[in-house]
């Protein structure tokens, strides 16, 4: 099955998310679709599986004009997408998400799930996926969640894969699994298409790349014949920087000063167990660990979002173990929510709302009861531009924003506020190489002016870049503990820190 | 980039874009069409129960004539929308952040009730005096009786629809008692009435000097002030952004330190205090005194009010000036064609059905809307 989009266009009012483009998808081949945050990328896919009904331009299969009056339709045509955010529903297990919509049914209707297992069972043999077609959804990890939408997919009989950003969420370990998963897919005669804005990882696997920018094809290639620094070239404009340049600081008093803190889950579990650190100003801490492994329970506690059960959070030599998330902020606190979606911004309030989210009661904001929508216009459309965010008007609202400009929008918000303390949680997922150089940038800087920063990624790269110190957490402790300072760092000593080898 | 260019683009991130042809279409398209297929349907039900085609045109012509048709009929479509906007922009405040409130008919009804008390008790001060006053108890009565529902939402997690239907029940009987108390109860009757309230705690007639009948009264004023002030405390305000935020993402609210038990208690309370204006409103401006369930279903009218008008301020006082309308013309209607004001009744819950269910009303009409384009999430 072939594949053609001609002379795609599609607008949202004054933007021109995709401007004609040609787009061939070949069965047995990866297309890796490569681009700048807001380029267009999502939405040339959302064409392409038949949420959004193109402006001009056709979509051929197999040489047809083919008119997609909604997803159903692509289905159909065996076109299937998974999306960045996934679609299930958190209480069913994975053959109940499967069937969802499609369910095999037998006598009178009756809903027969016997049937979907047995098939979820033969499409985790075919492709190599080992998913437990009883699983229920909320148990199970990221990585296998995004496995049950690829099921998902396939159980529609779907030729065509798109995945969006499918491995920004994903641990390396996963991302390797993954891979493995798509060259299965990839034998069997699946056209993929593979979306990220990681180079290494479009290199690694794609047979064919195209690079979008600002809704235009800029370039074709073969990963063969690029590399890193060229892919990133075509994509910003303009040659990027990989290595960020980081001037030696002498740190001063400690900040943040977490001591035996012990946190517990929604269920009672110990998430985070006994642990101390601390940062001091004009230094960054990095947090390794694979996810799951208590970062987020220490983050939320840090932040005022979680209780401490046991231990002592001091910041600027003030207990604030008990003090409400209001206040952090107000002392100087900020906070890069890990999940941007569920909590860092509000999809449907303007760009100009979201960026007061959490500092419209200043006095810089407000007067008295009342909110200075003016004054937070203008800053919002300085704070976007300084950051680039793409955006037609501060009025936008936040959903119609693309994935990366969500997230830089997030950024921009807590990096603008007067902080001392930035608590950073996947600060650059989903964004470009050009907005990553930027953030990293910015980051530095405020450390150079004094700040402390608590960096959590699950990036290994970013972290070695960044940090002065490395703190590597296992099972909810702090296993290991590496300093910049004292010399380079062993990136595999890291790796098996976080495996649990140093316990 | 250069000096210039970088405030051109300023500016033109300043510039709101005119791509706001969906939300026109979702605030003003739909609810046009919604009317008319509902009055459609109308039609053919009464058609369906062997009312003759000619009675049918003409319990439409009455419908309007008894709502705009004179300077009565706009006397009391006023009147009777009054109420349904004051209890709508209490509703539609709490739908704002998240709070489905179904208990402004027992608001009105506390409100009412100490609108009263307070008017009957403090005769002899001047209406300067006592008609605020009165305004005030009904507001705080009411703002007092849904923080009740609100604090049992942030303080044990328990369900507002729950217990604001359970408080409704209780205000029904907690009327009638008090109507029964030998300090309310009207002397020299029996049955549970109250004392009436003094002129001077009465709101003012606007068009007596034209012509006594005419009942629009100072409420009206009362209304319009309501509309501008919750405008300004949902889109102006930080605690109405506080309470937007809470309404569209609770945990982005969490995060942002928002505390939603404040929250919830402020936006209860502001929800009540309009019903509450709603209720001293009616036994100020049209009874004159407390009866048992003198709310008569305004508190349940205003829910499909505050929908209508999509929980925005203005939008709920356009679906309650319809309401109002429907309801005036209504009374003509069954007056002049004997049809049953249940029909008026229908009629309004077809509103409500196609309002909630856009989607239908686009399939409907094809053609009065531009294609879909919407975005996931
Ligand atoms: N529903 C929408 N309404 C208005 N504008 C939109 C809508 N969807 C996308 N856009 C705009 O179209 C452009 C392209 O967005 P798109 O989501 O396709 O980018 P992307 O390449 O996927 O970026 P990212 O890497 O950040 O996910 C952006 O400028 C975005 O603001
Ligand atoms: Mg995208």
């Amino acid at each position: 099955m072939q594949v053609e989009l001609r002379g795609i266009t599609k607008r949202f009012g004054e933007i021109v998310a995709n401007d004609s483009i040609d787009l061939t998808i070949r069965e047995g081949e990866v297309l890796g679709l490569l681009g700048e945050n807001g380029a267009g990328k999502s939405t040339l896919m959302n064409v392409l599986c038949g949420l959004y009904s193109p402006d001009a331009g056709e979509i051929l299969i197999n040489g047809e004009p083919t008119v997609f009056r909604g997803p159903a339709d692509a289905i159909q045509a065996g076109i299937g997408m998974v999306h960045q955010h996934f679609m299930l529903v958190p209480v069913f297990s994975v053959t109940e998400n499967v069937v969802l919509g499609v369910e095999p049914t037998g006598l009178l209707d009756h809903l027969d799930l016997e049937k979907g297992r047995r098939e979820v069972r033969e499409i985790n043999e075919a492709y190599g996926l080992h998913v437990d077609p009883d699983g229920l959804i909320e148990t199970l990890p990221v990585g296998v969640q995004q496995r049950v939408e690829i099921i998902k997919v396939l159980f529609r009989s779907a030729d065509v894969l798109i995945l969006d950003e499918p491995t920004a969420v994903l641990t390396p370990q996963e991302v390797e699994e993954f891979f493995q998963i798509i060259d299965y897919l990839r034998d069997a005669g699946k056209a993929l298409v593979f979306i990220t804005h990681k180079l290494n990882e479009i290199l690694e696997i794609s047979d064919r790349i195209s690079v979008l920018r600002r809704g235009k094809i800029v370039g074709e290639g073969d990963p063969a014949e690029l590399t890193r620094p060229k892919l990133a070239e075509m994509m910003v404009g303009r040659p990027v920087t990989f290595d960020v340049a980081k001037a030696p600081v002498d740190p001063g008093p400690v900040l943040l000063d977490v001591q035996d803190l012990t946190v517990l889950r929604d269920n009672d579990e110990i998430a985070v167990d006994q642990v101390s650190l601390n940062v001091r100003s004009g230094e960054i801490v990095g947090i390794a660990g694979v996810q799951g492994n208590g970062q987020s329970a220490l983050i939320e506690t840090l932040t005022g979002l979680r209780r401490a059960a046991h231990g002592t959070v001091r910041f600027d030599g003030h207990d604030i173990t008990r003090v409400s998330v209001r206040k952090r902020h107000t002392m100087g606190i900020a906070h890069i929510p890990e999940d941007r979606q569920r909590a860092g911004l509000i999809g449907k309030f303007s760009v100009a709302e979201n960026m007061v989210l959490n500092n419209y009661y200043s006095s810089r904001f407000s007067s008295g009861p009342q909110v200075n929508w003016s004054t937070v216009h203008k800053s919002t459309a300085r704070a976007v531009q300084d950051f680039d965010v793409r955006t037609p008007s501060v009025f936008e609202p936040v959903a119609h924003l693309s994935g990366g400009n969500q997230q830089k929008l997030v950024v921009a918000r807590e990096l603008s506020r007067e902080a001392r303390l930035i608590i950073a949680g996947q600060p650059t997922r989903g964004l470009d190489v050009g907005s990553i150089e930027y953030i990293h940038e910015r980051l530095i800087e405020s450390r150079e002016q004094g700040c402390g920063v608590l960096l959590i990624s699950s990036e290994l790269d970013e972290i070695m870049a960044l940090a002065d110190r490395i703190l590597v957490m296992f099972k909810g402790h702090v296993v290991a503990e590496y300093d910049t300072a004292e010399g380079p760092v062993n990136k595999s000593s890291i790796g098996l820190a976080m495996a649990g080898a140093a316990l | 980039m250069n000096e210039t260019q970088q405030t051109m683009s300023l500016n033109h991130l300043l510039k709101a874009q005119r791509g706001g042809r969906s939300r026109f279409e979702d605030l003003v398209v739909v609810p046009i069409f919604a009317v008319i297929v509902a009055l459609i349907l109308g039609a053919l039900i009464m058609l369906a129960t062997n009312v003759e085609p000619a009675r049918i045109a003409q319990s439409y012509v009455a419908l309007l004539e008894g709502s705009v048709g004179s300077l009565n009929a706009v006397s009391e479509t006023l009147t009777a929308a009054a109420p349904l906007v004051l209890a709508g922009l209490g509703l539609a405040l709490g739908f704002r952040a998240g709070l489905f409130n179904i208990g402004a008919e027992g608001q009105i009804l506390m409100g009412g009730m100490a609108a009263v008390v307070v008017g009957f008790s403090f005769s002899s001060l001047s209406p300067m005096a006592l008609l605020p006053l009165s305004l005030l108890a009904g507001a705080l009565a009411g703002a007092l009786y849904a923080s009740i529902a609100g604090a049992l939402r942030a303080a044990t997690g328990a369900h507002e629809v729950i217990t604001t239907i359970m408080l409704n029940l209780i205000s029904y009987r907690l009327l009638d008692y008090m109507l029964r108390l030998p300090s309310v109860q009207k002397e020299g009757r029996a049955d549970p009435i109250s004392k009436s309230v003094p002129e001077a705690a009465e709101l003012p007639r606007l068009l007596s000097a034209i012509d006594p009948n005419l009942r629009v009264h100072a409420g009206v004023f009362l209304v319009l002030l309501a509309v501008v002030v919750v405008y300004w405390i949902l889109f102006r305000s930080k605690i109405g952004f506080e309470f937007r935020a809470s309404g569209e993402n609770a945990e982005a609210a969490r995060f942002a330190g928002i505390r939603s038990g404040i929250v919830i208690v402020a936006a209860m309370a502001t929800a009540g205090a309009l019903a509450g204006l709603a209720g001293a409103n009616q036994v100020l401006g049209v009874l004159g005194r407390a009866t048992p369930g003198f709310s008569a279903g305004i508190g349940f009218d205003a829910i499909a009010v505050a929908l209508l008008g999509r929980s925005h301020p203005v939008g709920v006082l356009l679906a309650g000036l319809l309401f109002g309308a429907l309801e005036a013309g209504g009374r003509q209607m069954q007056v002049d064609a004997g049809v049953s004001i249940d029909l008026i009744g229908i009629i309004q819950a077809l509103i409500i059905v196609f309002i909630a269910a856009p989607l239908l009303v686009r399939a409907i009409f094809p053609w009065g809307f531009r294609k879909t384009t919407g975005r996931e999430g």
